[in-house]
């Protein structure tokens, strides 16, 4: 663990230990020390340390929608916007308790990306026809009703040695980036 | 019908209630009308599919009487959709019932 710029330059051992709570949040600081071969204290500075410094924003709980009863339906919207008020439509659409997330991409015009829930697809239209669509700045809207899911899953530091040193020489430009 | 009424029909109303075009769930064409008047305009130049799509689901009728506020026009557009009518020919059917009854209100106002 190395400090360049008031940012936290992660070394192998950080990068284990959030493998580890990866797999599982909830295991030991003692857990994760016997696993790595460090000692507990040290499991439990870093933890604290990559906390404080953002790298691990949270600890949630991933849940199985449909195992839990959800009978939802996900969109992909595509909203093609004037580019004067693309962030206050995403700012907007942040706020929206059915998009769960928000992207905006550059391609031949400026659009933002959001991946939005639903109960059915009225619900879905009326969502984007009464509150989407007269954002100011939309220009149009594209949907797309996701049918089926093939893969889900957040970024994983994984195991890998190869990208083990991928992340840790990315982490440290975007360090060495910082004013 | 009384002029307030007519004159509450023909107002423009704000943006957030607008009737927004679709061609097919939350495919939003880009174009809106805040008006009657703007909303003849937008049907004599929408996309055929957009016109089926929103006369099938009753989207019109519902504006036309929640928003608008008119009644009579929202049946008129009601009795439309059990004709079964498809791409130009239910354009010009649509376009005729709105520009009639556009100016049957204008002239009593």
């Amino acid at each position: 663990m190395k400090f360049k710029n008031n940012s936290l330059a992660l070394d192998t051992t950080d990068l284990k230990i959030l493998e580890a709570l990866q797999e599982d949040a909830k295991q030991t600081y003692t857990a994760i020390g016997k696993r790595l071969g460090i000692a507990h204290s040290t499991v439990y500075d870093r933890i604290k340390r990559m906390e404080q410094y953002g790298i691990i924003r949270k600890y949630t709980t991933v849940i199985d929608a449909e195992k839990a009863g959800a009978k939802n339906i996900t969109a992909i919207m595509t909203i093609y916007t004037d580019p004067k008020e693309s962030e206050k439509v995403a700012e907007k659409l942040c706020k929206a308790p059915e998009v769960l997330e928000v992207y905006t991409s550059l391609s031949e015009e400026l659009q933002i990306i959001a991946k939005v829930v639903a109960e059915n697809q009225e619900s879905l239209h009326e969502f984007i026809a009464n509150l989407v669509a007269p954002l100011p700045g939309v220009l149009r809207i594209r949907t797309s009703i996701v049918t089926k899911k093939f893969k889900e899953t957040q970024f994983s530091i994984g195991n890998d040695q190869k990208k083990l040193t991928f992340i840790r020489e990315t982490h440290n430009k975007m360090g060495e980036n910082k004013p | 019908m009384k002029e307030e009424s007519i004159s509450r029909i023909l107002r423009t109303l704000p943006r957030e209630k607008a009737f927004y075009f679709f061609t097919s769930i939350g495919n939003y064409t880009g174009e809106s009308a805040a008006s009657l008047k703007e909303f003849m305009g937008k049907i004599s130049e929408a996309n055929l599919k957009s016109l089926e799509f929103h006369l099938y689901r009753g989207d019109f009728e519902k504006w036309i009487a929640e928003t608008l506020e008119d009644g009579e026009l929202a049946t008129e557009i009601g009795n439309l959709r059990s004709q079964n009518y498809s791409g130009t020919v239910l354009k010009e059917h649509l376009y005729n019932i709105l520009t009639k009854h556009y100016e049957k209100l204008i002239s009593k106002f």
